[in-house]
């Protein structure tokens, strides 16, 4: 409770912040809309359907795009962990294109796949594939060999030994590295959506997009504020418990 | 296969070996760990190697647990030549080796999931026996954590047992533990093994350690190892690790340990 109260403290002293920073009338409410402005954007965009809308197209890609990501980058991962020459070749691969800001993808998606659904997915793929890869294989290289010697005694090997040792061993590794893809997917969503201009599905880069096309501020920041609260709520619904739970597992966590 | 529980389980192995070597090589180094090992464990018997740090030890129990293959020589288990690892040798590790991602309960019934011969039913049931034998039932959910290190020793020997082995390979599974935890669960493993009957072979460098538990003690010369010296316990059990019987046992295996020992060393 005290956890929450000092959070909505936190945050009510910003809207506050904000609200007087536009009263001052140094800016013009054109630049800094005013909190009030913000919220009645949100209000009617929420009340005619359009951030619905744009927030189901938005998360659909994004998903879709993510457990492909996952579904490619996990195995990957895996792989580069035991063999020196796929270290070697894929690993470094990997590392290099991870550092490659997946914004750098659009372009080339643009010309490969024109202005398409495909497009987008691809620039959300390689954003996440990357950080899987890395994060997979530097889980499974962190594994105490023991357990997949005391595994082996056990009878545990080859498929048995991945599915339920190597993998389980990993998960807190694991975890980091999907929460790290799920950002860089959520990045690079954003980038592609406000750079590739479709007509299948109007997401929220595009409402951003178009924002500043017609300089809506309200809308800029309202959407913004969209994007910032999905982020959160998918890390406070999704990985927190499930970080939650490794922790309790392991021991680990408790540093205060 | 037998019975999984109380006292008449799967019988011990007879573990012949015969002039084993093995060498590491390494980039930097080809290290000599064993060099024409030969010996013969009883069915039932508990033997103890002794020797300091590098004396390959912990190599030669990994090639007994079929984790790692000798360069020359073959080891017998009931006549059969090891492979690889198998249900019926299990090992335990100076770490327990616990897996962080299962509670104890969960951790116990790993081997035993793995062995298709057993009903699910059966599985639990003899998880829930082993968990009792070495009296931490009250430990059943668990995380592994949670758990002191003799506590963590005392499910890693339950998860050892209970698969039901012909051979126990004990790797200095109680250097880690303080004195006194120490010495309950050599209370606990005396009296397991008159219960359970298994064969036993023990790694350790703690000499009163060996006399304790072993019928026989052999002490292994370091770089490469070698067997060098075989002593006989003939002390009835339980044995207790203070009682003053122990410690001549102990006084002449610590001087034929030394006297391995290269002189600047020792």
């Amino acid at each position: 409770m005290r956890r929450v109260i000092a959070a909505a403290l936190f945050f009510a002293g910003l809207l506050l912040l904000w609200q007087g920073a536009t009263m001052t009338g140094y800016w013009s409410p054109v630049l800094l809309p005013p909190p009030r402005g913000v919220a009645e954007y949100l209000i009617e965009g929420f009340r005619d359907g359009t951030l619905e809308a744009a927030m189901l197209v938005t998360v659909k890609r994004l998903l879709v795009g993510y457990a492909i990501g996952l579904a490619i980058g996990i195995p990957l991962g895996l792989m580069t962990s035991t063999s020196r020459l796929l270290q070697d070749t894929m690993g470094a691969l990997a590392l290099g294109l991870q550092t490659l800001p997946s914004v750098c993808w659009v372009p080339l998606a643009l010309i490969w796949f024109g202005q398409t659904e495909q497009a987008m997915l691809f620039v959300v793929i390689m954003g996440t594939v990357w950080s899987a890869v890395i994060a997979t294989d530097a889980g499974a290289r962190s594994i105490p060999p023991i357990y997949a010697r005391a595994a082996r005694t056990m009878g545990s090997d080859g498929f048995d030994k991945w599915i339920n040792v190597i993998i389980p061993a990993s998960l807190p590794f694991l975890v980091s590295g999907m929460k790290q893809g799920w950002a860089f997917a959520w990045r690079s969503l954003m980038a592609a959506e406000i750079y590739v201009t479709i007509l299948t599905g109007f997401g929220l880069g595009h409402l951003l997009h178009y924002g500043r096309e017609l300089s809506a501020m309200d809308q800029v920041v309202g959407v913004m504020l969209v994007i910032v609260v999905i982020g959160l709520l998918t890390d406070k619904i999704v990985f927190s418990p499930w970080e939650r739970f490794l922790h309790r597992r392991w021991g680990t966590g408790r540093i205060q | 296969m037998a019975h999984h529980t109380g006292h008449d389980g799967a019988p011990p192995s007879r573990i012949v070996v015969q002039n084993v070597t093995k060498w590491f090589r390494t980039s930097r180094a080809n290290v000599h760990a064993l060099d024409n090992i030969s010996m013969e464990v009883a069915a039932g018997e508990i033997l103890c190697l002794v020797g300091p740090s590098g004396c390959g030890k912990s190599t030669f129990l990994d090639i007994i647990a079929g984790l790692t293959r000798p360069d020359a020589g073959v080891v017998l288990s009931d006549g059969q030549p090891i492979e690889g690892p198998a249900r019926n040798r299990m090992v335990m590790f100076q770490e327990p080796a616990l897996f962080p991602w299962l509670d104890v309960f969960g951790n116990i019934m790993f081997g035993l999931n793995r062995n298709p011969a057993l009903t699910r039913q059966e599985r639990r049931r003899i998880a829930d026996d082993h968990l009792r034998l070495v009296g931490l039932e009250r430990f059943r959910n668990a995380y592994v954590h949670e758990l002191s290190g003799g506590m963590k020793q005392r499910i890693a020997l339950a998860r050892a047992l209970a698969p039901d082995p012909h051979v126990l390979l004990m790797d200095e599974p109680l250097a880690a533990l303080d004195a006194l935890t120490r010495e309950q669960l050599y209370g606990d493993i005396q009296r397991i093994w008159q219960s359970r009957r298994k064969t036993i072979i023990l790694v350790t460098h703690d000499v009163r350690e060996a006399v304790c538990l072993g019928d026989r003690v052999i002490v292994l010369s370091p770089r490469p190892g070698r067997l060098c010296e075989e002593f006989g316990i003939p002390l009835t059990r339980p044995r207790d690790i203070n009682a003053p019987e122990l410690a001549s046992y102990a006084q002449r295996i610590t001087a034929a340990l030394k006297s391995r020992l290269p002189k600047d060393e020792s």
